[in-house]
């Protein structure tokens, strides 16, 4: 039994760490998040030699092969830093593909997201917003050797920048009749707006599909020539809520470092106000939340390559707990800072409003909660 | 990471297992011998004291083995093993720790045993989470230290026949806790008189304990003199690991979703009422979050590394687990919920009432809340002290 890391992925994170405090401080964070693109390609190509894009990419694919613990400790300092990047997308994106395409298919897209050439994104989500794979609006046609997709996306994380969509849809009845087709953000037909997102480090957008017309062997095809299937799009949704948790992990560590910092600064009432209870009591309790969060967080990741039958109840544990804890460690991130907290110029506002993008997608802690229930409970 | 056992963890995993079912029945057939014959047994097996050293008597357990075997006998609701509750939690490691080889032969062996209870002499009116301003008086006199004062909060006083005692043998030492020795004492010493405190439960669990002039011989000392607080934080230590709780709160929590079951909320049982899902489901989630803390602690444990004041965090959980599932079972009762036992009207002969109003030794008994958030602010955050 070992519930910890290994030295390697220890080295990874001060690797990732020290790059990320040189090349991207938090002013350079802001600058990059208030830039029209909303991210950097140079720190993308930098990022892309340092290997991080094909963190899950198979070696043969020319990526480093390593799994989802590895992948917590990329998405923990990415999301300590703030570090504004189209990164959850090509993760998304990589999982889908390497889980469900076929080894041509592999061939064709990884090497090419390894290296940072092109930047993928999974639009999955619509208007009706449920979150039920089964449920999806946006329909594919066969013609001939073509595939028709006509619908909408909405929430898709970096979608302006992106050069691919992994598009879900339906292309007949039934489980199996959800596919996942990549589309090229410039195929004809493909409009890209942006949505204004509560936090400008992480963009969102909408994807409209009028008639887009792809080949037939774009969708994803595991090895068994099989469509990848509602069962493959709800597992990509268990993917995307632990990985936004794992940022969420390093996020509320920074902006509960911030406080702690200041608790030990500033002076009021001729004391230090870390002395006071009031401060230091919601300091204490926001610790035993992220360290609650975090042990329930390394568990579903582990579940997600070991043990994937648990994996669904462990990663909403997760997910729903952070989601109301660091809601609340915004809010107090900013509060305990007094006036101050309360600026644009003063960094606590950025967490505070991370919480509020982070506790809104890929499902919010009522329902994480109800599947706990239904998965662990009843 | 990795969570399988070692072959050599899961070979001990299936002695435990076969052991319980050989001598462990279901918990509706533990009655007559059976409190006995289980003290003999796991005796005999070393299970007693399963973390002290063979040679003093225990079973020289690794940190794998404790918690596995905790595991196990929680999962299956198995009696304590050994009833000296004080002496096997903290008073026998300290000894092991801090005694001579004299008090070691003299104590230890007993404690293993169960032949007698031991009671903890800390807390004091003026002083209760700030322990380290204790005002008991141990004044030496030749061969003998006399205490003077008084002791409160303590508890078993009724029934233990030694006290693991805290006395303040330097006024004006700074820091505070500097000035205190720990001392072994018979609670039949003359001068001693113990006065039972009813608690809001209805019971005496705990009591006042007055020192006039008692005379301790200077060999009953633990520790050197000036020590007595290093004694108290590795013993308060040995009480916070949590994965052992953990099976505990399940049972309880399995218990209250049989109760939403039965309950009907407009009609419809409260199972399927989202609001009453949602809280089990956050019960569930917090339980398995103590869990995986619990087994972060053990791996830096068997790594080596100190685990301190980060048990607090699973501290937290418990206590607030504690009341919170036992309020939720009275407010799924509705009106019923003001009904205690003693009636057949009473939903579980007053179960859940029972428990929301027993939860004072542990949520208390071992620091309240608000002295474990203290020590995870100063200690882990490093904040300044109060």
């Amino acid at each position: 039994m070992n519930f910890g890391f290994t030295q390697e992925q220890q080295i990874l994170r001060s690797e990732v760490r020290k790059y990320l405090e040189e090349r991207c401080p938090m002013e350079d964070a802001r600058r990059i998040m208030e830039s029209a693109e909303g991210y950097c390609p140079e720190r993308w190509k930098e990022i892309a030699e340092l290997g991080w894009l094909g963190l899950l990419v198979p070696e043969s694919y020319g990526g480093a092969g390593l799994g989802w613990v590895d992948l917590v400790v990329l998405l923990e300092e990415t999301g300590r830093a703030l570090f504004p990047s189209p990164l959850l997308g090509t993760v998304l994106a990589t999982l889908a593909i390497v889980e469900n395409g076929s080894p041509e298919q592999q061939q064709r897209y990884l090497p090419r997201i390894a290296e940072g050439t092109d930047l993928f994104s999974v639009a999955w989500l619509e208007r009706a917003d449920v979150l039920d794979p089964e449920v999806q609006a946006t329909r594919a046609v066969r013609e001939g050797d073509d595939l028709v997709l006509d619908g909408e996306k909405l929430f898709v994380t970096d979608a302006v920048s992106a050069s691919h969509f992994i598009v879900s849809c339906r292309e007949s009845e039934g489980p199996e009749g959800i596919a996942l087709a990549v589309v090229p953000a410039d195929a004809a037909g493909v409009t890209v707006t942006n949505l204004p997102s509560i936090d400008a480090s992480k963009r969102l957008g909408k994807v409209s599909l009028a008639g887009v017309r792809v080949p037939a062997d774009a969708t994803l095809q595991g090895a068994s020539g099989r469509p990848a299937g509602a069962a493959a799009l709800g597992r990509l949704f268990d993917h995307a809520a632990a990985a936004i948790t794992a940022e969420m992990v390093g996020a509320a560590e920074g902006a509960h470092a911030m406080v702690v910092e200041y608790a030990k600064a500033r002076r009021q009432f001729g004391s230090l106000i870390g002395r006071f209870q009031g401060v230091k009591h919601p300091l204490a309790e926001m610790y035993v939340d992220i360290e609650s969060f975090k042990s329930l967080l390394y568990y579903a990741a582990w579940c997600l390559d070991e043990a994937p039958d648990e994996a669904a109840e462990h990663v909403s544990m997760a997910k729903a707990y952070a989601s109301d804890a660091f809601t609340r460690i915004g809010i107090d991130a900013v509060e305990l800072h007094g006036a101050i907290g309360y600026t644009w110029e003063y960094d606590a506002q950025l967490y505070l409003k991370r919480s509020k993008w982070a506790k809104a997608m890929f499902g919010s802690a009522d329902h994480h909660y109800e599947r706990v229930a239904e998965l662990g409970v009843v | 990471m990795d969570f399988n056992l070692t072959p050599e963890e899961e070979a001990f995993r299936g002695d435990v297992r076969s052991f319980l079912d050989e001598h462990l029945p279901p918990e509706s057939d533990r009655g007559g011998m059976f409190p006995l014959r289980w003290a003999k047994v796991v005796r005999e097996k070393r299970w007693v004291g399963f973390s002290w050293p063979r040679d003093v008597g225990g079973g020289g357990a690794t940190v794998m083995q404790q918690a596995i075997l905790k595991e196990e006998l929680s999962q299956r609701a198995a009696p304590p093993l050994g009833t000296c509750i004080m002496g096997l939690a903290w008073v026998g490691p300290a000894i092991i720790q801090h005694g001579t080889e004299e008090q070691k032969r003299q104590f230890i062996p007993d404690i293993l045993d169960s032949k007698y209870q031991w009671c903890t002499g800390y807390s004091e009116p003026a002083v209760g989470s700030d322990l380290a301003a204790l005002q008991c008086r141990g004044v030496r006199d030749g061969d003998h230290y006399v205490v003077t004062g008084q002791k409160i909060w303590t508890s078993l006083a009724e029934w233990a026949k030694w006290m693991i005692l805290l006395v303040r043998t330097e006024v004006g030492r700074e820091p505070k806790h500097e000035g205190i020795t720990c001392l072994l004492v018979p609670m039949d010493s003359p001068g001693l008189t113990v006065k039972p405190i009813r608690d809001l439960a209805g019971h005496s669990f705990f009591a006042e304990v007055f020192f006039d002039g008692v005379r301790v011989p200077v060999e009953n000392r633990l520790g050197e003199e000036g020590k007595g607080w290093q004694i108290t934080l590795g013993a308060l230590a040995n009480e916070r690991s949590g994965i052992a709780e953990v099976a505990g709160l399940r049972r309880r929590l399995d218990r209250l979703r049989e109760l939403a079951r039965v309950r009907t909320l407009d009609g419809r049982p409260a199972l399927e009422d989202a609001r009453v899902r949602r809280r089990l489901a956050e019960f569930h989630t917090r339980i398995s979050a103590m869990r995986f803390n619990g087994l972060r602690f053990l791996t830096r444990q068997v790594k080596g590394e100190s685990v301190g004041s980060e048990t607090s965090i699973n501290k937290l959980h418990a206590a607030r687990l504690e009341q919170q599932l036992a309020e939720f079972g009275i407010e799924l009762q509705g009106s019923y919920g003001a009904l205690t036992g003693g009636s057949d009207e009473a939903v579980a002969g007053g179960h859940w009432q029972k428990q929301a109003l027993g939860w004072g030794t542990t949520v208390i008994g071992g620091g309240t809340p608000n002295v474990q958030k203290n020590i995870i602010a100063e200690r882990i955050l490093g904040l300044p002290h109060d």
